[in-house]
């Protein structure tokens, strides 16, 4: 490993460069950095141009040599003490000098709560902007395009920049797999670069991480699972989804507005904010299918909507589709599966 | 404390939408209603009023239809409104919102700015963000619960799956609110008699144009997303779709 440097004495790239800024917590890569270092490769794949990654923080070097391992030219830990514990004073600080210093084309980053925290911040202080929560990229021609979901997933927008370089995108949880990354040929090099970060800059003082209260159920480990969203009307009407729940032998669970009406517990949420699951069996019962919560299940093996809104973005994502009032279909529902499963 | 909330109108949860001739914007001709986490915003501002006392001023962008937003927020409990009325609102970017409410606010002294933490409409959980940034004010995002503190204020973050964080900041700050932080309130009719005696001023667009610059991003088009699912339609009367469905679960997904 070279010595650390400051960030003006960086070489200035002689290509463009798509720059990957993986994301650490606590010293620990977030493994959704695969998913946009993938999106990063295949992007480097399309334009020809150089792949690169860095990672912020203090005694990030583990992390670095971690995602050096993979395709790309080079990977920079950026570092500073006053980046840990993250703050967005500091990462947009930190990080603003380093990309004025490295000049990428692209920087790429994952759509996390961290990332949408100070992208926004830093792409301002840069008078960039930044395209955030893509799920997918187009070349035409010369022209680079980064589609997004607009709203709430009912319709879909290609955007364009319409400014200099650096370019910011972030990427949507799963917008690309984590398992297409490929494995460098050997280790890239790794560089630490030191930026200086005032102690004035830093103005928020974050507290300790924490969880709210035990997790009383695990809904990742569950086979079958139904779930309700504002579809199902009135907290009375809960009841008749937990009855098919118990006839499925599956698990209850609900989109963000049903938990925070309190209508279930913010333990049986599915979604950005909630749990991320994987069941065999998906039932989704009046859930329109909103980004947030399509981003917690899509990857059920298999997805079952019931809605009454035929244009709802669930039935993008569905394997069956009832159109259909789910008060009408889900009462014989449950008694056609216990009379399946009482025939053995 | 004087605090400000950004609001914004967009189309209701379930109107149909259809893609404008061009393909680059939806047919205006659907029903409106307030951003959703906005409305959480304004709530939390108005039991910070109650508690703290001070003062609550909305904001919104967009054309006439947009002051239906303000004159909710009015109606629920909100001092006052400003309104920057003009259809050239609706396409800006993040950035050039962030810049024509700033312009807009020269003249004020809030201790704190929310916002909602999304759009229903773009998404882009962008412009309170921004804003703190052209202010040169601290920020925090996705909050869940405030409090005043000797130094500022301590705030809560929601982070993913179940986590949280509590973070002290000064004043003044930028925060944007999560939905479920608090139980809506509803508006009542003297609230909504109030609200037609309560100052809202008028922002043009000229007013503010010098602020803000060309778009640094654009939408070339906008389209329905393509299905990459092959997805089965269940038919018939419900009796019947219950039978075809079960029948899968059991043969084909194999749960039953």
């Amino acid at each position: 490993m070279a010595a650390a440097r400051k960030p003006d004495s960086i070489n200035k790239p002689m290509a463009d460069t798509i720059l990957v800024v993986v994301e650490q917590r606590d010293g620990k890569l977030n493994r959704v950095s695969w998913e946009t270092l993938a999106a990063g490769q295949a992007l480097a794949a399309e334009t020809g141009w150089a792949l690169e990654a860095a990672v912020a923080g203090s005694g990030v070097s583990s992390i670095a040599n971690e995602v050096a391992a993979k395709k790309l030219g080079k990977v920079y830990g950026v570092e500073s003490p006053k980046l840990q514990p993250y703050t967005p004073d500091a990462f947009s600080a930190g990080l603003k000098q380093f990309l004025e210093a490295r000049q990428p084309k692209l920087v790429l980053m994952p759509h996390t709560y961290q990332v949408r925290d100070f992208v926004p911040k830093l792409a301002t202080a840069m008078g960039r902007t930044a395209v955030t929560d893509c799920i997918g990229f187009k070349k035409e021609g010369e022209k680079l395009l980064f589609s997004r979901q607009m709203f709430q997933g009912k319709l879909a927008a290609d955007v364009s920049f319409r400014c200099e370089a650096p370019w910011f995108v972030t990427f949507q949880n799963g917008a690309f797999r984590a398992d297409k990354v490929e494995a460098g040929s050997g280790a890239a090099p790794v560089e630490t670069v030191n930026v200086e970060i005032a102690d004035s800059v830093v103005r928020n003082k974050p507290q300790e991480v924490f969880k709210e209260a035990k997790q009383a159920v695990d809904l990742t480990q569950a086979e079958i699972i139904v779930a309700v969203g504002r579809g199902i009307k009135e907290q009375k009407n809960i009841d008749l989804a937990k009855q098919l729940a118990e006839a499925l032998g599956g698990e209850i669970a609900a989109s963000r507005p049903i938990c925070d009406n309190g209508w279930l517990p913010m333990d049986r949420q599915i979604g950005s904010s909630g749990q991320t699951v994987a069941p065999k069996l998906y039932l989704a019962l009046g859930i329109s299918g909103a980004i947030q919560h399509i981003v917690g299940m899509k990857g059920a093996r298999t997805i079952v909507a019931i809605n009454k809104d035929s244009e709802a973005p669930i039935f993008e994502i569905a394997d069956y589709a009832v159109v259909g009032n789910l008060f009408d279909i889900v009462p014989p529902l449950i008694e056609e599966v216990k009379k399946a499963k009482a025939g053995g | 404390m004087k605090i400000l909330v950004c609001m914004k109108q967009v189309p209701q949860k379930d109107a149909p939408l259809k893609v404008n001739q061009e393909g680059t914007w939806i047919r205006e001709d659907v029903s409106y209603e307030v951003n959703e986490p906005d409305a959480y915003a304004l709530e939390e501002a108005l039991r910070q009023k109650e508690k703290h006392k001070g003062e609550v001023v909305v904001i919104t962008s967009g054309p006439a239809r947009a002051q239906q937003v303000l004159r909710e927020a009015l109606a629920k409990g909100a001092d006052r409104a400003i309104h920057l009325e003009d259809n050239g609102f609706v396409g800006l970017d993040a950035l050039n919102t962030a810049k024509a409410f700033a312009a807009a606010i020269k003249d004020e002294q809030f201790d704190l700015i929310f916002t909602g933490l999304q759009s229903d409409d773009y998404g882009y959980a962008q412009t309170g963000v921004i804003l703190a940034e052209l202010l040169g004010w601290p920020h925090a995002t996705i909050i869940m619960h405030i409090e005043k503190s000797e130094s500022g204020i301590r705030v809560k973050r929601e982070l993913e799956a179940g986590f949280f964080q509590f973070v002290d900041m000064p004043l003044p700050a930028v925060l944007t609110i999560q939905s479920g932080i608090n139980k809506l309130r509803y508006a009542t009719l003297i609230g909504i008699k109030q609200a037609k005696n309560k100052p809202l001023r008028k922002v043009t667009l000229a007013e503010v144009e010098s602020a803000i610059g060309p778009n640094l991003q654009k939408i070339d088009r906008l389209y329905v997303p393509q299905k990459t699912k092959n997805t089965e339609v269940l038919e018939g009367p419900a009796g019947e779709v219950a039978k075809k469905l079960t029948e899968k679960l059991r043969n084909e997904v194999r749960v039953i």
